[in-house]
Formats: C-alpha cells, structure tokens, sequence
C-alpha cells in the first residue's frame, strides 16, 4: 500500500476528491455573491437559501412531478432565478440607495424565513435524492476509485464557473454588467437599461446557487438546514478571495476546498475551522483578500 | 424652425442644496452653444439634469418635441441624447474597443466604427488596451467617439478641454468641427473660451445658478469686460 | 489636533431631559415592582436581553459596525460563568467576572481580525470567527457538547444572600441591568463615545483630524463584548445552565433582530426590541408554529419600512418631536 507523509495513497486521494467537491460548491457560490455584491453592492445571504431551494426544487419536481434530475439542473436554477427576480424588483431594490448593511439584513431575514418554512414542512433531516442512474457506479483508476457522480461535480461546476467567467469578460452583456459596476448612472445614460440588468444580475447569482443545489442533491442530501452550513464558510471563502474578481472568486472556491480536505487528513479535528483559521490569516497579512481590488 | 432643445425655468437640487434656479436655454438643430461660468455656478448640474442624472428637478425640457423631464435616465439615449461627462467615465474593467462599443446604437445616421477609428487612428491602435490606460487626452477622444457611433443628434460636453495639453485641446477642436458640419448639435460646458471662441455659434454666461447673458459669437469682442469680471480670468 | 467634542451639538433639547427623567422614573417603579405581577424568570430573561441588545447597540447604532458573532460573547460568558461556577466553586460575582473578562478577551480577538476589513467585510469576518467559536464549543471537553452545563449554582452573593431566592435573585439582576445601562450611557456622553460617534459619521474626517480610528472601534467592540458577556453571564446564573444555543449565529441574528425593532442609536430602543421578542418567543413557544419564519418575516417588514425601530419611530413622530426628542440617522 502506497505511504504519502504516513497516510495510504488511497485515502489521500480519496479526501483530495472530496475537497475538490466542496471546493466546487465554494466556487459556485462565491461566483454567484461575487457577482451579485459586484453590481448590486449587496451581501446575499440568501444565497444559502437559494442553494437550498435549487435542491428541494430538483427533489419536488422528481416526488411531484416525476421529472428528473437532467431536466431538473435547467428548471431548478430557472424557477429559483424567477423567484430571486421578483424579490429583487420588489424589494432588493429600495434598499441600494440605503447602507449596505439592510440589504445584508433584509436577505438574512428572508434567509430566515425560506430555512425556517422548509424546516417547518419537511424537519431538520435530510431527504434522499437519487444519483441519476447515467452517472451511478465508479471507476476504478488503479490508484483510486472514483465515483462518476463526484467526477461529474467536479467537471460541470468547473464547465459552468468558467462559463461564467467568459459571459462576464468577453461578451456584451458581461461588458454592461462590468461597466456598470463601475459606473451605473453613466451606463444608464448610454440609454442601457440598467434597472433590469440589477434584477437579471440577482436572478443569475440566485440560479447559480440553486444549480449548486442541484448538484449536491445526490451527495449531501436535501436538508433545509445545507443553505446555512455552506453560507457561512462561503461567506469566509469570499472575505479570503476578495470580491473584486470573478476568476479570483473561483480559484479561491476550489483551493480553500482542497485545503479543507487535505486538513480532514492530516488533522480532522480542525476540518470544520480550517477555512475560517486560513480567513483570519489572510486578514494578517494582505486584509483586501488575495484577489481582492477594494479595501 | 422648432428649436430642437428648450429649456424653460429649470429648477435642480442636490439633496437640500438649490442649484439651478430657473435656467432658460434654446438651442438650434446644428448649433455648437457654450455655456461659460466660473467654477460651481452650476454648469455641469445644467447638463446634468439635462439629461436626467439630476432626477430632483422642476421646470421644462423639450427636446425635439418631447417633453424630457418624463422620460426615465435610462431612456435619454433613445430620445437622442448623449452625454460625455467632465470625469470622462471611461471604464477600467473594459477594453478600449469595448468602451468604444458600449454605449448601445439608439438611431440611425451615427458614425460606422472605420469612420471613428479614422477620425481617432490612436484609438485603433490602443483598443485591447484597458482603457484606463490612455491618456487623458486620449481617454477624452474615446469618450467622445463612443457616443459618435450611437447616432445621438445632440451631444452634451462637459468641459472637454480641461487639463489637457494644447495639441491635444486643437486636435478636439477641430473633431468638434467635423461633428459640427456633419450637422450634429452641440451644447459645450466650457472654462477656456478661447477655445469655445473659435467653434461656438453662441455663448450663455451662467452665474448662481442662472443664465445672465447670451450673446452670439460676433458679439464676442464687446463682452470680454463683463466676461472678464464675471468668469475672473 | 481640534477638540472634536465641541463640534458635536447636544441633541436634546430641556424638555426632553425632563421628559426622559419622567420616563426613567416611571420605567423603574415598573421595574421595581413588576415580580409582583409576572413571573420573575421571564422578567429575568428579559433584562438579560435586553442588556445583551443594549451591548450589542453600542456597537452598530453608535459606533456603526455591524457584528454578526455576538453570540460568541454572550454564550461564550454563559459557558464561562457556568463552569466556574459549577465545577470550580466559584462564588457568583466572581464567576461572572470571569465571565465578563472572557468575553472582553474575545472580543478583543475577534475585534482585532475584523477591523482589518470595512463595512460589510467586518460583518462576514465575525459571522466567521463566531462560527469558528461555535465549533470549538461544540467539540471543547468544558462545554460538555451537546448537552450543555446544566445545573449551575446560583450560589450566594457576596457570600450571603441567597439568589436561589427568585426574588433575590430578581433584584440582583435588575441592579445588574441598570448598572449596565448605566456604563452604556456614561460611555456613549464621555470623550470616547463623542469621537467614536464622530468616526460613525465621517470617517475620514475624523481620521484627518488624528483619531486612530482602529483603536477607537477596537475599543468599542470590546467595550461592546464584555457587556454582552455580562448579560451571558448572568441568563447562565438565571437559567442556571448554558448551552450552544447561545453561541450560534442564529443567536447573533436574534439580539440584531431586538435592537433593529426596537431602534439602531437609540438608547433604550433595544430594551423594547428585546423585551417584544422574547415575550413574542415565549408565547410561540407553547404553539407549533415556527418562530424562524416569523423572525425573518419581521426582520425583511423592519428593513424595509420600519428601520427607525419603536423608538426611533416615536422619537421622530409628531409627539415625539414635541417632547423634544430627536432621531437622527
């Protein structure tokens, strides 16, 4: 059996996948509140809620309606982008003129209302979703087994992040949204209409973060308690990133993820912290973030 | 002829402070206007609210019929309106060639990107640059050919020449005079009148808020007393 | 360097000193004599938020910072307090000593990290090293995990009064309370609190004129968490037991919640907001409905169209006005 640093190979590996796989779901959603902070100058706590509801959404539509999980990865983030337009246009957006800090609360207290109405429906516990039966079983790769549904994660989360990236700096619509983050009142006198910009750009963070759900939905099960255990650490990740850059926001995503998962090997008790000791680390020695261009 | 801009008793506020207090302006279809005034008269909140920016307003704004103080700031383009702000505002996340093509066509007749990069060939040369990157005289071209393109019939300047290099200040002068024979119309925020002098048909003088004289540019040689006193150069 | 203090107008007119005195005096018979009518434990509960919303205002409505980890002070005190008092034998004034000074502590780590980082980066910051906290409690061998320390000791006061004596126990607390309130406001009108009240305004100004603000704001958190951690201290005293409950975030969400309703910069604002919601949580408590919903309900409905708080709302009101309060955010 192969030694690394006194730990088999195997299980090296094994943790190295899994922190590949959160790290996906770090860049995910540090993507969609990078990008939403960026425009809309609002800390999205909802965000948790929104993954959450891209998984609950993914196990109605299978319970309910007998669609599945491949129909479910477009209709999921398509339904919670809806829902994240209304809030946005009828509420989200009587508070930019007002301190940062009521958006961060109005999208607590919504967090609070989403969580605790699924807690109230469906218990604290987790429902099972089914890994769809194309993606099932495992490969063995000689020096590990790899499960196809993580190795799935992996590569559609890196597919849609980069997707993103290039929506965001190489096309029109990416220009409008980077210009008017820049500027909005200038924009807008270029005759661009940058009131339904602000709800398309809250409506796309909220449909990443409920596609993030999807994803997770076979790994993690659907608990309405998963939103509020990744906000946080994602709230970390991105204060780690800085919210400046969307690339930065991504890599940070996926090398705080392998980070946590090489600690779960070599120090499991510290797994759970990791990521917020890492935090306090960075605010020591470069406080705007790695990525980060303001203060 | 209809007057193709007309404002009447335009009033503005930033916040609790009354800036504009009562502003009368007319300006001819293909007419170059400067308005000329000391610092903090009010000059850019008139182009400002113009264009809608400033929404705390009252008063009258017709522009080629329409009634403007209607129209919301995202609209203003479409009616033909377009704006270069004394900050310039070119955007240091996009390209020079993305700067160009931002602002979105909002009517036939403006100029195709071969006829903007001829006029301004070191645009051509510089446009995967970040546009933060060019000088300032070159950031004031590009700020001004990105509304060139979008078809806008009148174009609202704020004080293009300020802090510029005097090569750079001919070089927009003589832009302005293409525009201004290729029939676009021009209302000019402007402290160097020498400047405005020799392109402008008509001049408003703004104090506190309000416009106290205008004259053409003929009469330009009799006015340099109450200039003088009024703007003190 | 200008003396910043003289820039700053008295913001209350005659009437209304005369008119709160009439307020204070009138709130402390209610206090005073309120056992008589309701359950003192309830009462408790309530002073012991209601302070814990007083500490927490003194950070956001006056020095302008935003903490989402308070509950880091207030269980972290609870749990402190507790194992002294339980396992070590420590007399009560003792034990929330302790418990103050373990608090005070860790806001002065925790408010070291977060004002490295402006604005709404400082909220996320302490949102992380509450959560970090949590962890630690939930796996630390003196917490006792899940369970939480149970059966605290009230002990005996000084030595000899007796606070396993509701009634005893009542009026300590209520002393408690006021004393808090009483170093709040001190702290707000002393030289301290003026700058800190400057560098809530402009920033930069104050900055300009010298001030190292990171040192005020420090000051303040800190400040802010040892009051807190009294009123952890003493729910352990009260309840006699602490658990996680009271260091997660959702704690941290619920004292933002009290001094949102009851009015960010207002003094007593958060007594009301503190005192609504723990009487709306005890009469949930009994029915099955979810009280997360309907505090994340209240929460987005105060956002949006009652930011001013109770008290805020009243200070700016016709009445208000006329008794000479005045509500300026």
């Amino acid at each position: 059996m192969t030694m690394i640093f006194g730990i088999p190979l195997q299980a090296l590996l094994g943790q190295l996948l899994i922190g590949l796989i959160n790290g996906s779901f770090y860049a995910l959603l540090s993507l969609g509140l990078a990008i939403i902070f960026g425009l809309l100058r609002v800390i999205n706590f909802a965000h948790g809620a929104q993954y959450m509801l891209g998984a609950f959404v993914a196990y109605l539509l299978l319970n309910y309606l007998g669609i599945g999980y491949w129909p479910s990865l477009i209709l999921a983030p398509v339904i919670v982008g809806l829902a994240g337009a209304v809030i946005e246009r009828l509420f989200l957006r009587r508070l930019y003129d007002l301190d940062p800090l009521y958006g961060l609360l109005f999208t607590f207290g919504l967090a609070l209302a989403v969580e605790g109405t699924f807690r109230y429906l469906y218990g604290s516990s987790g429902q099972p979703y089914a890994t769809p039966p194309a993606l099932a079983g495992g490969m063995n790769l000689g020096f590990m087994f790899l499960p196809i549904y993580r190795g799935w994660v992996v590569i559609v989360s890196l597919v849609v992040c980069i997707g993103t990236w290039l929506l965001i700096e190489k096309t029109k619509l990416g220009a409008y949204l980077r210009s008017a983050t820049e500027n909005a009142t200038l924009v807008q006198a270029f005759g661009v209409n940058v009131p339904v910009l602000l709800t398309l750009t809250y409506a796309l963070g909220a449909g990443l973060a409920a596609f993030a759900g999807v994803l997770a939905a076979p790994i993690y099960q659907v608990s309405p308690l998963m939103g509020s255990n990744m906000i946080i650490v994602v709230f970390a990740v991105v204060v780690v990133g800085g919210m400046g850059s969307i690339m930065g926001a991504i890599i940070t995503g996926y090398v705080l993820g392998i980070a946590e998962g090489l600690t779960k090997v070599f120090y499991p008790e510290a797994s759970n912290i990791v990521i917020f000791v890492i935090m306090a680390i960075v605010l020591l020695i470069r406080p705007a973030g790695l990525f980060g261009r303001d203060a | 002829m209809a007057p193709l801009l007309e404002v009447q008793g335009l009033n503005a506020w930033y916040g609790e402070s009354h800036i504009l207090h009562g502003i009368d302006m007319t300006v001819g279809e293909g007419e170059m206007i400067t308005i000329l005034g000391r610092n903090g008269v009010g000059k850019t909140t008139t182009l400002r609210t113009i264009t809608g920016i400033v929404r705390a307003r009252k008063g009258k704004i017709s522009f080629a019929g329409t009634d403007m103080m209607q129209v919301p700031l995202h609209k203003t383009a479409h009616k033909g309106i377009g704006f270069v702000p004394e900050e310039r505002g070119i955007f240091s996340t996009l390209t020079v060639s993305e700067n160009l093509m931002l602002p979105p066509v909002v009517a036939p007749g403006g100029m195709t990107l071969n006829e903007i990069y001829e006029l301004f060939p070191n645009l051509y040369e510089r446009r995967t640059s970040s546009g933060t990157k060019l000088s300032g005289g070159e950031q004031q071209m590009l700020a001004i050919a990105r509304i060139l393109r979008t078809g806008v019939r009148l174009l609202l300047l704020d004080e293009p020449t300020e802090g510029l290099a005097p090569v750079i200040v001919q070089r927009i002068g003589e832009v302005l005079k293409t525009l201004k024979e290729r029939g676009m119309t021009i209302v000019l925020v402007e402290q160097n009148f020498r400047f405005a002098s020799r392109i402008a048909d008509r001049f408003y003088l703004m104090d506190h808020g309000q416009m106290v004289s205008e004259f053409p540019v003929g009469e330009l040689p009799q006015r340099m007393d109450v200039l003088h006193k009024v703007l003190g150069v | 360097m200008a003396d910043i203090t003289e820039t700053i107008r008295t913001e209350k007119s005659r009437t209304a000193l005369s008119v709160q005195a009439g307020f204070l005096i009138i709130g402390l018979l209610l206090l005073l004599l309120a056992p008589f009518f309701f359950y003192p434990i309830f009462l408790m509960k309530l002073l012991c938020f209601a302070l814990f919303a007083c500490a927490f205002n003194l950070l956001l409505g006056y020095t302008g910072l935003l903490s989402f980890g308070h509950a880091t002070f207030f269980g972290g005190a609870a749990y402190f307090t507790a194992y002294t008092v339980k396992s070590w034998g420590f007399p009560p004034e003792l034990g929330i000593l302790v418990g103050v000074l373990g608090a005070a502590l860790l806001g002065l780590v925790m408010g070291f990290f977060a004002i490295r980082r402006q604005g709404i980066y400082f909220a996320m910051i302490t949102l992380s090293l509450s959560q970090m906290f949590f962890f630690f409690c939930l796996q630390a061998e003196f917490t006792e995990g899940e369970d939480g320390i149970q059966s605290v000791p009230r002990g005996h006061l000084l030595g000899f009064i007796d606070l396993n004596s509701s009634t005893n126990m009542y009026y300590f607390v209520l002393a408690v309370f006021l004393i808090g309130l009483l170093i709040i406001w001190r702290f707000i009108n002393s030289p301290f609190g003026m700058i800190l009240k400057s560098i809530r305004e402009n920033e930069q100004r104050a900055i300009s004129l010298g001030y190292s603000v990171a040192r005020y704001k420090l000051g303040a958190f800190v400040m802010s968490a040892a009051l807190a951690g009294l009123a952890g201290s003493v729910k352990a005293l009260v309840f006699q037991f602490a658990t996680l409950t009271d260091v997660t975030w959702q704690m941290s969400g619920e004292v933002i919640l009290m001094t949102l309703l009851g009015g960010i910069g207002t003094l007593i604002g958060p007594v009301f907001g503190a005192g609504l919601v723990v009487t709306l949580q005890n009469y949930l408590a009994t029915s099955e409905f979810p009280v997360t919903i309907i505090t994340g309900v209240v929460f987005m409905i105060c956002v949006l169209i009652f930011r001013r708080g109770i008290i805020g709302e009243f200070y700016a009101s016709r009445l208000g006005r006329k008794l000479g309060f005045v509500y300026r955010r």
